[in-house]
């Protein structure tokens, strides 16, 4: 009986070992998420021819950049094994002011029941920079500045009170948002600077398909590729990479992430690292926030609300980063972000209402990070042998 | 006599390497297996494969001579067998009482709520049984290491195992709660249990078993009846030649040099006046009870911990509020009880491992950019002055290690800082004989070579091998020290235990008090 059985074993292990190694390294391969979202894209694309044409790829990548710069901040804060949950208010808030010192003109009708009106800050000729020409480089450092304040906040309250993260983020998360709908009492605010706007629209490299009858192509036609978008996120992607991976501070969020006591004993200075990427999380948050506003051309009170925090920790988790900190890469979280932004276009190109759209999501999710478990399971056993 | 459960050729592999090589044993009721061999040979995975964590390859278990193949440790639990592991395995959130109830808490009533009178009362009774008088709602967080370890031998007793398996149970228990688990062992021994005992206590493990299984690198390489085994036959079984000497000679004296000096160190409760001074190329130990303040005076002065009047010099220069950042900056080295939660990165590589101390001396330019080939390098070469044994540290975590390997890591990552003075807590616990030579000649190195060396340990025959000499700890206070002529262990335990009127007063006068007390 014995003999029979453990010989059936032997010839489905043997048959099953090349099949199942494959599947295995597959599965362990840094590159599993673009795999799969390759596959996927491919697979969908059959399905509705839509998904493959230039025009759509075009537009998918620039939904793409602001959640990446958003998501590789949110990375830094998993790796420490915390969360920021302020990111989104942090960008609507810092949109708002930024369109206060930017805004050429701005409408009585609308503002006039701010607590800013008819001071210098919110007047009919615009915002507090209304006619400078420095009104763009100054509203966007005022962004900056403000989301790594509020960064710098989140992580002091953290780190000298030992608060929860989670705790201290969803206040500064409410407090910051409340704050941005009450100064423009939930208006969005336009008249918006031409600079600032051609740093959403304006394309360096663009690409056209086709066949060349006319000597003009329709501006429709031209697909951008290389955006300021794309260079702003790309470059932070390259700088969070080599931070991450090769810097003194990229160690040490690893370390503390993994085990905070252990840093501490090693002579790491946690209360200062832990702050730091909370404030980068804040100015990273404040980039995308001036990607967002200048794509929108407004400064919108609710940008960054909804489901954008899903989003982004869905996209940090489906690219390998653990939410009990120690682990993740800023390459899985751009196949994660990637995987996100086309799982989106897939289910709207569906036309599923956006209930289910939120309802997938979820389930994606909970999958990425059970095959996360498997994965570590599996890299621990090949450890061990 | 029976044979209780019995393993017939078993063999277990992970991704190809044997851990179990065809092991046939025969545990048998009321009689004591003593199961020893160094880290790695195997004890694990063969305990693993009884508990059915693991499943073997090939081989099979009888249990009362019918087929015994667990799938899950519940059907070990449920076939009667239970396990006292090494790391505790309590819920330190949860009280003495939930935890020894927690696969089934008694029920009463219509509602079907805990009957919570009765599990304290029949947790009052277990505990009394393995002499602990605690409150049974008392949490375990706040019970010490040797009282939970006693915790989990009632949670075995009220479980009514027939064979209860104790891996390493005696390294965080303080003499006297050894000889009442020694005690309690005879007890279930004589009740019919069958017990085996695994430690790398070799001492211990002659007295208290009936049979001894050797095993090294997945064999079993000796079986035979305890009387047929001398200490020396059993080290030289466990790694396959013989240790003329358990502790390598010391190759230099110490000087009288002061390199650091703790003066009159208080913390209410915890520690009182303590003073000492440790010297460059010295080995001092430091003995004590669990409990006696040993560890806590460490982590004061190494800067974990606060206190509250006192001063700690490092060569004449005093460090004001003592922090691990300060202590490194003075290359003081602190080598913690606990290697998992305060040492090391389990699941990081070894390379950064040995280097987080270290990191800034491989880091250059505004950001500090870690030049990652000079650290690696840097890395790889303590390593190798420490005999690691490991696969590629750049990539290896420091978990897939063993016990004895994953101390060296702890203590590469503090050699790399090149400290003068090393504090080491525990630094041999729970590692094999082979390791454990290793690491006291890396401790003879480090004073030899001028650093001072302070090492705590509940072992007093490693401090007597080892040291030039000791203080003993008791209650908080410094209530013995002897130089290494004056070494005797009866001497030394009867300080630590405060039945002593040979030693010589430390610090002050008046700190004996009327000895018997503890008894």
């Amino acid at each position: 009986m014995t003999t029979l059985d453990q010989r059936q074993r032997a010839k489905t292990t043997s048959s099953d070992s090349s099949v199942k190694r494959f599947a295995q390294s597959f599965l362990l391969s840094d590159y599993f998420v673009l795999y799969l979202t390759l596959i996927f894209f491919v697979t969908a694309a059959v399905f509705f021819p839509t998904l493959g044409t230039p025009g759509n790829i075009s537009n998918q990548l620039q939904n793409m950049w602001p959640l990446l710069a958003i998501a590789i901040s949110q990375t830094f804060v998993l790796i420490l094994g915390g969360i920021d949950l302020s990111v989104g208010s942090t960008m609507g808030f810092t949109s708002v002011v930024g369109a206060i010192v930017m805004a050429q003109t701005l409408d009585p009708s609308f503002f006039d029941r701010s607590p800013l009106w008819g001071t210098i800050f919110m007047r009919p000729e615009g915002g507090i920079m209304a006619g400078s020409e420095w009104a763009t480089l100054v509203g966007i450092l005022v962004m900056l500045a403000l989301g790594t304040l509020i960064g710098f906040l989140n992580g002091f309250a953290i780190t000298r009170f030992n608060l929860a993260p989670f705790m201290v983020t969803l206040v500064s998360s409410t407090f910051f948002a409340g704050f941005a709908l009450w100064l423009t009492q939930s208006r969005n605010i336009s008249g918006l600077p031409e600079a600032f706007l051609t740093l959403g629209k304006g394309d360096i490299i663009s690409i056209y398909l086709g066949p060349k009858l006319t000597s003009d192509i329709a501006r429709r036609d031209i697909l951008p590729f290389i955006t300021y978008p794309f260079v702003i996120s790309v470059g932070l992607a390259i700088a969070a990479q080599f931070l991450l991976s090769r810097t003194v501070f990229g160690r040490r969020m690893f370390s503390i992430g993994t085990n905070r006591r252990a840093s501490e004993i090693s002579g790491i200075p946690s209360r200062s690292v832990i702050t730091r990427v909370y404030m980068l999380s804040g100015f990273c948050a404040a980039v995308a926030s001036v990607m967002y506003s200048a794509r929108l051309g407004i400064g919108q009170p609710s940008l960054g609300g909804g489901n954008l925090l899903l989003d982004i920790i869905g996209a940090a988790v489906i690219g390998g980063t653990s939410l009990f900190g120690g682990k993740g890469s800023v390459r899985g979280t751009f196949f994660g972000v990637a995987f996100f932004v086309l799982l989106l276009n897939i289910l709207n190109a569906m036309r599923l209402s956006p209930f289910v759209i939120d309802a997938v999501k979820g389930v994606i999710i909970l999958l990425a990070a059970l095959i996360d478990i498997t994965r570590t399971r599996l890299i621990n056993r090949e450890q061990r042998s | 006599m029976t044979a209780f459960l019995e393993l017939q050729d078993l063999t277990k592999s992970f991704y190809g390497i044997a851990a179990v090589k065809g092991v046939s044993l025969n545990i048998k009721t009321g009689q004591t297996l003593g199961l020893i061999g160094q880290n790695g040979a195997g004890k694990s995975t063969l305990m693993n494969l009884i508990g059915g964590v693991v499943h073997p390859d090939s081989g099979e278990m009888r249990l009362t001579e019918k087929l015994y193949a667990p799938r899950t440790p519940a059907d070990a639990q449920r076939a009667g067998i239970a396990f006292i592991h090494q790391e505790l395995n309590l819920f330190t959130n949860l009280t003495i009482a939930e935890n020894i109830f927690i696969t089934g808490f008694p029920r009463k009533g219509v509602l079907g709520s805990i009957d919570t009178a009765k599990i304290k009362s029949l947790t009052r009774d277990l505990l009394a049984s393995v002499g602990l008088q605690l409150d049974p709602s008392t949490n375990v967080d706040r019970i010490s290491p040797g009282e939970r370890q006693l915790v989990e031998i009632a949670k075995a007793l009220y479980q009514d195992a027939s064979l209860i398996i104790f891996d390493e149970p005696t390294t965080s228990l303080t003499a006297r709660e050894t000889e009442r688990l020694f005690a309690i062992m005879n007890q279930l021994r004589q009740q019919g249990k069958g017990l085996v005992y695994i430690s790398h206590i070799l001492g211990d493990v002659k007295k208290l078993a009936d049979e001894i299984a050797i095993m090294r690198d997945g064999e079993l390489v000796a079986y035979e009846p305890a009387s047929a085994f001398s200490i020396q036959r059993m080290i030289a079984q466990m790694v396959g030649r013989s240790i003329e000497q358990l502790y390598p000679p010391r190759t230099a004296a110490p000087t009288n040099m002061p390199l650091l000096a703790v003066e009159g160190v208080n913390a209410a409760g915890i520690v009182k006046e303590i003073s000492f001074t440790l010297h460059k190329g010295e080995v001092l130990g430091l003995f004590g009870l669990m409990g006696s303040g040993r560890t806590e005076l460490a982590r004061m002065i190494f800067g974990i911990d606060a206190f509250e009047r006192g001063n700690i010099r490092v060569e004449g220069e005093s460090i004001t509020s003592p922090s691990p950042r300060k202590s490194i900056r003075h290359k003081i080295a602190f080598v913690t009880e606990n290697r998992r939660e305060e040492g090391l990165l389990m699941s990081i590589d070894i390379a950064n491992n040995i280097s987080l101390v270290s990191l800034l001396d491989f880091a250059g330019g505004l950001i500090s950019v870690i030049d990652q080939r000079e650290m690696t390098a840097a890395a790889q070469q303590t390593a190798q002055v420490l005999q690691l044994k490991s696969g590629d540290i750049r990539y290896q975590h420091a978990k897939a290690l063993s016990g004895g390997n994953q101390q060296k890591v702890v203590i590469a990552k503090w050699l790399l800082s090149e400290p003068m003075i090393f504090i080491m807590d525990e630094p041999t616990r729970g590692i094999d004989v082979g390791a454990k030579y290793e690491i006291y000649t890396i401790i003879d190195r480090l004073a030899s070579e001028g650093s001072g060396v302070l090492i705590i340990s509940s072992e007093l025959d490693e401090l007597i091998g080892l040291c030039d000499r000791i203080l003993v700890m008791s209650r908080g206070e410094i209530y013995g020290e002897f130089s290494r002529e004056q070494f005797q262990e009866e001497t030394i335990l009867r300080a630590a235990f405060r039945q002593d009127d040979t030693a010589i007063p430390h610090n002050h006068d008046g700190v004996r008090e009327e000895a018997g007390k503890q008894d």
